[in-house]
C-alpha cells in the first residue's frame, strides 16, 4: 500500500536498549536468571537420582562462594522479574468487574505481588520446619 | 492559564524531519525558529511554520482537540498527538519532530496509512448479532458490567501512535498490531456480538496476537487510554484456550456460541 515514492526508514535494531523499553528489556533479560535457577534445581534432582555421592557434590557446590554470589545475583534478578511480571499481568486478563466497579490494573498488580511475597514466606517457614 | 503576551514573547527551535520525494533521496532535518506563547501546542508551532516561514511543509491535522487522530507524530522521539503536546514543555529546544516511526513517509510528516486501514477492514469491524431480532422484538439489552468489558476499546481514534510505539510492528509490518486488535476486541468483547469465531481466526495466526511480546508501550502512549496491550494480550489467553479446548468441543463450533436458537 506504499505510495510510488514513499520512504521507509530502517527499524532501529537497538530499540530494546532505549529508556522507554527499559521495563520490558529487564523483564525479558531477568527471565534468563529464572531459567538459570531452574537449571540448578534440576541439576540437584539429577544428582539426587545418582546417589548420595553425587548429591553431596551438588550440596558442596551450593556452599561455594561462587554459588552464593550467583544465587544473590539470581535473587536480585528474580525480584525484578516478579515486579515487572505482575506489572504486565493485568494486561493479559479480561476486565475484572466486581459489582459495577472495574478492578484497576494497579490493584491486580498489588494483589499479585502480595500473593508472591506470602508464598515466599510460607515456603521459607516450611523449609525451616523440615530442616534436619 | 491563558497567556497575556502575544506571539513572539519566547522562541523555540523546532527541527522537522523533512522528506520531499521529488527532490530528497532520503529524509533530512530542517530547523526553524518559532515564536510561541504558553498556550501554543506543537501543532500550532507547525502551523506557524507553514503560514509564516515555509509554506512547503506538509503535515496532517484537523480537529485540534485530540478526537480526529490525524496529527500523530514523533515529538522528541515519543509518539504523541501534536495538538495535545505543548511547546512550553520543550523550550528552548531544539524540539525534534519526525513522522511516526515504522510507517512509510509520503512527504514530510505525512505517513502512509493504507496498511492500517486494510487491517481494520479485515477484522469485521461491526456488530454481528448472536441472534438477529426483528424490530418489534425490541433492542439488544446489555448490563453495565457487560459494557465495561469492552467500553475502553471503543474509544480508539485511529491515531496509530500505538503502532509507532510497537517494536514488533516495526519488525513485522504484517502484524495486525495494537490498534486493530483493540477494535477487534471492542466487538469480540461485546455480549451482543456472535462473530467471535470468525475474528479469532485472525487472532490465532502468527500475524495475529502471537506477534506481540507484551512490551506494553502501546498502552502508555495511547492518548485515549484505550489500553490496546490489554486487547492483544487477553486474546493470547483466549487463543491458547481455543487451541486446547478444540479437542473437547464438537467440530466447527469454534469459540462462539453455537447457533442453537437459529430460526
Amino acid at each position: 500500500m506504499n505510495g510510488p515514492r514513499s520512504y521507509l526508514r530502517r527499524t532501529d535494531t537497538l530499540w530494546w536498549a532505549r529508556r522507554t523499553y527499559l521495563a520490558y528489556t529487564l523483564r525479558e533479560a531477568t527471565g534468563i536468571a529464572v531459567a538459570g535457577y531452574a537449571f540448578i534445581l534440576l541439576a540437584g534432582l539429577i544428582s539426587l537420582a545418582n546417589g548420595e555421592r553425587a548429591y553431596d557434590v551438588w550440596l558442596n557446590f551450593l556452599k561455594s562462594p561462587w554459588s552464593l554470589a550467583l544465587h544473590l545475583l539470581f535473587l536480585i534478578a528474580m525480584v525484578v522479574h516478579v515486579w515487572t511480571w505482575f506489572k504486565i499481568m493485568p494486561k493479559t486478563m479480561p476486565r475484572l468487574v466486581i459489582g459495577r466497579r472495574i478492578v484497576t490494573q494497579n490493584e491486580i498488580t498489588a494483589a499479585g505481588i502480595v500473593v508472591a511475597v506470602a508464598a515466599f514466606i510460607v515456603i521459607l517457614l516450611v523449609a525451616e520446619c523440615v530442616q534436619p | 492559564m491563558p497567556s497575556e503576551a502575544g506571539v513572539g514573547s519566547r522562541e523555540i527551535v523546532i527541527e522537522v524531519l523533512r522528506y520531499r520525494s521529488d527532490t530528497d533521496s532520503r529524509p533530512v532535518p530542517q530547523r526553524y525558529r518559532v515564536p510561541f506563547t504558553n498556550d501554543m501546542s506543537v501543532l500550532q508551532g507547525l502551523q506557524y511554520i507553514k503560514d509564516h516561514l515555509d509554506g512547503t511543509l506538509s503535515f496532517r491535522w484537523s480537529c485540534r482537540m485530540a478526537i480526529c487522530g490525524s496529527c500523530g507524530m514523533m515529538i522528541d522521539a515519543e509518539p504523541k498527538l501534536a495538538c495535545m503536546t505543548f511547546l512550553r514543555d520543550y523550550h528552548p529546544g531544539p524540539l525534534r519532530i519526525e513522522p511516526l516511526t515504522h510507517f512509510p513517509i509520503e512527504r514530510d510528516l505525512v505517513v502512509t496509512v493504507g496498511g492500517f486501514v486494510k487491517k481494520i477492514e479485515n477484522i469485521y469491524p461491526y456488530l454481528i448479532p448472536k441472534t438477529p431480532r426483528r424490530l418489534d422484538e425490541g433492542e439488544y439489552l446489555q448490563t453495565p458490567t457487560q459494557l465495561a468489558q469492552y467500553e475502553s476499546f471503543s474509544d480508539c481514534i485511529n491515531c496509530m501512535l500505538c503502532y509507532a510505539a510497537c517494536p514488533q510492528f516495526g519488525e513485522n509490518p504484517d502484524f495486525i498490531g495494537p490498534g486493530a486488535m483493540a477494535l477487534l476486541q471492542r466487538y469480540n468483547g461485546d455480549s451482543r456480538d456472535g462473530a467471535q469465531a470468525k475474528r479469532m481466526e485472525l487472532v490465532h495466526t502468527e500475524n495475529g496476537a502471537w506477534s506481540c511480546t507484551a512490551v506494553g508501550y502501546c498502552s502508555e502512549v495511547c492518548p485515549k487510554q484505550v489500553d490496546p496491550a490489554n486487547a492483544v494480550n487477553q486474546n493470547k489467553t483466549r487463543s491458547a484456550l481455543d487451541f486446547f479446548l478444540r479437542f473437547l468441543r464438537p467440530a466447527h463450533s469454534g469459540g462462539a456460541a453455537s447457533n442453537g436458537d437459529a430460526r
